[in-house]
């Protein structure tokens, strides 16, 4: 028989070894982890270009059509730009920028210090502004990306991604479906003031918003929706003074 | 076990084939249906999925196997379920590094590896009372009997559910244009439980040893 020190140092052992041997594999992994994730991000804003890209050839596209990033602050004024590989002003890339830490700073009441990411995408159609958006869903973050065209009020595509939205109800704000709707919205109304893109419980079509700056919400995915909206108006809203210009 | 020749000995290679068949663990005991269900979508998560559990149950096995003389009775379980956590979390990180697509679709079910009965189950009832290497062939053994009906599944869900196969249409336009149509109960998880039940009743009419004595 075992006696229970025997047990007691048994597994103490054997927690420490596992411990030792799972941080170990951890931090051998982190930097091929962090490059998936890097390239998941770009993949996202590239997507929200409406253009679709592979895994593998993200980085190659992204270094393509995304001409310039920029950081803002909350005036519009352009503090930090990198355009084709080089500093163009500030040390600072958007891409490497937490948007959360940001928006926290943002409602700390220090707005002044916010650093926010913007990219530009060009082609030969057209000059998309690529906004960062990062918000609260029900179970977990949400996040995405606003493309408005060269006008700085309609939406060219929007892309959005969740943590741990419950499947088949406010997880479908992932699915092209719903994401889709938002193509063609305006954020401004014809007075120039800002208005988001609303995403309205029951439809816009029963509702008395104008279809221009509403969308459906996901049928059983109240609050992940009210997330989503929520997300698009308290991100875009820094971006305001820019959009203004 | 005497060493050289045996290490294939006819009683390992039934360790080693008799799951894939005979003793498959999704269709003649009936576990792990719960992922199989899940992740079987479509053919490439089907496919690392079943991987991922063979790596965990052959090597959990050859682990515990190793330790059995020395894991007290009294803990052998809480033992049993760190040794399958930590390669779970091994091969998440791993799923993470290398084929990252892969394991955001496969999400949860990675983590859920640690509560398929398949591996508890070989655990318990072979590793902790046989030699490593037997072992060892048994956990690759169940991993490979789990796969394989995970494949089969996940093959047929992907070209009925979406005209593809590991995300390659096979399906010509003209049979859409002709008015075919992806069929997409395929898609949903009810349907995997059918066709495993299908499965069930190939192999059963097959093999009649399999069916039971009223």
């Amino acid at each position: 028989m075992f006696s229970n020190k025997y047990i007691f140092i048994y597994s103490s052992v054997m927690v420490v070894i596992v411990a030792i041997l799972l941080a170990l594999t951890s931090t051998l992994l982190k930097p091929a982890q962090d490059n998936n994730v890097k390239m998941e991000k770009m993949q996202m804003i590239l997507k929200s270009a409406n253009i679709e890209v592979g895994f593998e050839d993200a980085i190659e596209k992204y270094d393509e059509v995304i001409t310039s990033e920029i950081v803002l602050n909350t005036k519009g004024e352009v503090i930090a730009e990198y355009t084709n590989g080089k500093f163009e002003k500030g040390d600072v890339r958007a891409f490497d920028i937490e948007l959360k830490k940001e928006l926290q700073k943002i409602e700390k009441g220090n707005p002044e210090d916010a650093n926010l990411p913007l990219y530009v995408f060009v082609n030969k159609q057209d000059t998309l502004f690529i906004i960062p958006i990062h918000g609260k869903g029900l179970w977990g973050p949400v996040w995405g990306n606003i493309a408005l065209k060269s006008d700085k009020e309609t939406i060219a595509g929007v892309t959005f991604d969740h943590q741990g939205e419950t499947p088949g109800l406010g997880a479908e704000i992932s699915e092209s479906k719903f994401q889709e709707q938002f193509v063609g919205k305006k954020i401004f109304d014809e007075n120039g003031s800002f208005v988001s893109v609303k995403v309205v419980k029951g439809g816009v079509a029963n509702s008395n918003i104008n279809p221009m700056y509403g969308v459906d919400a996901v049928s059983g995915g109240t609050i992940t929706s009210q997330g989503v909206d929520d997300m698009i108006r308290e991100c875009l809203i820094n971006y305001e003074n820019f959009l203004k210009q | 076990m005497s060493k050289g020749n045996s290490l294939f000995s006819p009683a390992n290679k039934k360790l080693l084939f008799g799951p894939i068949n005979m003793n498959n663990p999704i269709t003649v005991q009936v576990l792990g249906i719960c992922s199989a269900l899940a992740v079987t979508a479509q053919l490439k998560p089907a496919f690392v999925m079943g991987i991922s559990v063979t790596v965990v149950t052959a090597f959990s096995n050859l682990i515990i196997s190793l330790l059995r003389n020395t894991i007290p009775p009294r803990i052998r379980i809480i033992v049993q379920l760190v040794v399958i956590a930590f390669l779970v979390i091994i091969v998440d990180q791993f799923l993470k590094a290398y084929v990252y697509d892969v394991s955001k679709q496969l999400s949860v079910f990675v983590g859920l590896i640690i509560t398929n009965c398949i591996v508890m189950g070989r655990l318990e009832a072979f590793a902790m009372s046989s030699k490593p290497w037997p072992s060892f062939l048994d956990g690759i053994g169940n991993g490979l009997g789990y796969s394989l009906i995970l494949i089969i599944v996940g093959f047929f869900r992907e070209l009925l559910g979406s005209g593809s196969i590991w995300g390659y249409k096979v399906v010509p336009q003209a049979f859409y244009d002709f008015g075919y149509q992806d069929n997409g109960f395929m898609i949903l998880p009810p349907m995997a439980l059918i066709l495993v039940g299908v499965i069930i009743w190939v192999q059963r009419s097959y093999s009649k040893e399999l069916i039971e004595e009223e």
